[in-house]
């Protein structure tokens, strides 16, 4: 199991390498392809929530918060843009620990809930804080050191890297001690805990890591559009990060990755069907969930390839 | 790691009691499910915590491992207190606690449990985990080593590799006691080691937990199985509706009234009357 989703991960990645050169010229497809990997990446750290058994509804909170971030320093201090990076990613990180400590008490639908109320109080704190967020008119005009006629390439190559190293790392989490220590929580943390696991510390490094990466995404997505608003992540993000890792499959740290690129390839070959493109999309998804409960990674080899081929078709 | 020899020279009950309850009492509302519970535990003693069905035993035992707070009372180890303390950290200072239910983790062989339950010896940080530092290595390999040789203890030896789930039910006990194990204790609390096991299963238990006292651990354990309970027991506490009804030696128990009466009364219960 291990190797072949190893096999899948390469695959990926080539398909990374190898379409942007395809691409390059058409600058539709590269937005496309960037905003796939940078939601991958982000999608990751909602992929390592699960592996603590939670069902993380936040994750557009967190990028939200890295954009602010970036935005704020990029546009009013004129921080050059890996640091505006490394801060939205520690700053959600170090928020994130705060905010997990007392929820993460929570399990279940209860926790789900309750990260679903915190993308939309934390929309709310945007629009309302007009002082530091511009509110509903957002901060507009962010410097980029993406610019002239490579820049759509460079992104993309950026973003791609970052996909790759943040899935890295997740694996390494997963198959070190680490990761047993979040499946042990997963299965039963009274029992973690009665062998000397401090329960609540790894739940939150899990969750605090998790809203790292929403950060980091989040930066690079409004660097990307040079602008960020209350809206840019919502509820409905939030919850597409949660389905690229159902639908990518949570058996595999490939998953998010696959799952964000399919699914949001997906949608966008949907938009001929202009106002019913929505209600497709939620039709497949929820056929996707009754046929693959256990996500794309479930599929055998000749059909995965298959999808693999619909990914490139784009 | 871990060493498994018996140190019978330590096997003498010092008199010093390693565990003191004192006071122990925890209401859930109206309900008080422990009312003033108080004993000591001597050190390397195997002393049994018997009553009724919902007599408050599987309540007391959470609340000396730290998985309930007790509304008023103390637990003391080695004279120092554990109350209030959460249960990660009383196991850390020595009290560690198994599970009534079989709790495993899916998918993770025998070994890898047992490995994992070695969490506490860890030299190596989470940084050092990621970045497999050398202690992280050298953890791995201790932790590998202890594992297997506890499980060899226990009778395990030759399921080291098998998916925890596909093992039969006393075995799963084992196993537990073997994570429990793994945490290095000097007082082991055993929730109903013997409940839905056989006679042979129930005999080789008992041979297991007295081996496990004879490494120099302290034993309590809440057991519905009179028989085992009287054959392997050194002290017995018997409680029903949540108070102490008596204490003292397995024969002291058996001829106790009030351990009769409470016991009579269990059995009409059970009859439906």
């Amino acid at each position: 199991m291990k190797s072949s989703s190893l096999k899948i991960g390469l695959a990926l990645f080539l398909v990374l390498v190898i379409v942007p050169l395809v691409f390059r010229s058409s600058s539709y497809s590269m937005t496309v392809l960037i905003n796939a990997a940078i939601l991958g990446f982000m999608s990751l750290g909602v992929w390592l929530t699960f592996s603590i058994g939670r069902i993380n509804i936040s994750q557009g909170a967190f990028g939200l918060i890295g954009g602010y971030i970036t935005a704020i320093l990029a546009s009013r201090f004129g921080v050059p843009f890996w640091l505006c990076i490394l801060a939205s990613g520690v700053g959600a990180a170090l928020l994130g620990a705060l905010i997990g400590l007392p929820i993460l008490r929570l399990r279940g639908v209860y926790f789900s809930m309750l990260t679903l109320s915190l993308t939309e109080a934390t929309r709310l704190v945007a629009l309302t804080a007009t002082g530091v967020t511009g509110g509903a008119s957002g901060i507009l005009n962010i410097p980029t050191p993406f610019q002239g006629e490579n820049s759509y390439l460079e992104l993309y190559l950026f973003a791609a890297v970052l996909l790759i190293l943040g899935t890295l790392a997740v694996w390494r989490i997963t198959n070190t001690r680490l990761g047993r220590v979040f499946r042990a929580l997963q299965q039963d943390e009274a029992l973690a805990s009665s062998f000397g696991v401090n329960v609540s510390a790894y739940r939150v490094l899990a969750f605090s890591l998790c809203c790292g990466f929403g950060g980091v995404g989040g930066s690079m997505l409004t660097m990307f559009v040079q602008s960020i608003y209350p809206t840019s992540f919502t509820v409905t993000d939030s919850t597409n990060f949660m389905l690229y890792c159902f639908l990518g499959g949570l058996g595999s740290v490939f998953g998010p990755a696959l799952g964000a690129l399919v699914l949001f390839l997906g949608f966008q070959l949907l938009a001929p069907l202009g106002a019913y493109q929505t209600l497709a999309y939620a039709a497949i998804m929820i056929l996707a969930m009754l046929v693959l409960p256990n996500g794309l990674l479930s599929l055998r080899l000749p059909k995965r390839t298959h999808a693999l081929e619909k990914a490139n078709v784009s | 790691m871990t060493t498994l020899e018996p140190q019978m020279q330590n096997l003498e009950r010092t008199g010093m009691p390693v565990l003191e309850v004192k006071n122990l009492t925890k209401r859930f509302g109206g309900l008080v499910a422990v009312n003033d519970i108080s004993f000591n535990v001597l050190n390397h003693e195997i002393l049994a915590v018997i009553g009724p069905n919902g007599a408050g035993k599987s309540t007391l035992f959470k609340l000396i491992a730290g998985a309930e707070t007790p509304t008023t009372g103390t637990v003391l180890l080695e004279g120092q207190p554990l109350t209030g303390k959460p249960q990660h950290v009383v196991a850390r200072l020595g009290v560690v606690r198994t599970f009534q239910e079989t709790t495993i983790f899916k998918e993770m062989t025998a070994l890898e449990h047992v490995m994992i339950a070695h969490h506490l010896q860890s030299k190596a940080g989470n940084w050092g985990i990621f970045a497999g530092s050398p202690r992280a290595k050298s953890d791995e390999i201790d932790f590998r080593s202890s594992a297997s040789q506890i499980l060899g203890f226990l009778g395990l030896g030759a399921l080291q590799s098998e998916a925890a789930r596909s093992l039969p039910h006393g075995h799963l006990r084992a196993l537990g006691i073997a994570m429990a194990l793994a945490a290095k204790p000097k007082v082991l609390l055993l929730d109903e080691p013997f409940a839905g096991m056989n006679p042979d299963e129930t005999d080789r238990a008992v041979q297991m937990v007295r081996g496990i006292r004879d490494l120099g651990i302290t034993v309590v354990l809440v057991e519905h199985d009179m028989r085992a309970v009287m054959r392997l027991s050194d002290r017995i506490v018997a409680v029903s509706f949540g108070k102490k009804i008596a204490e003292g030696s397995p024969l002291e128990i058996q001829n106790d009234e009030r351990v009769i009466e409470a016991y009579l009364g269990k059995e009409d219960d059970e009859l439906g009357v």
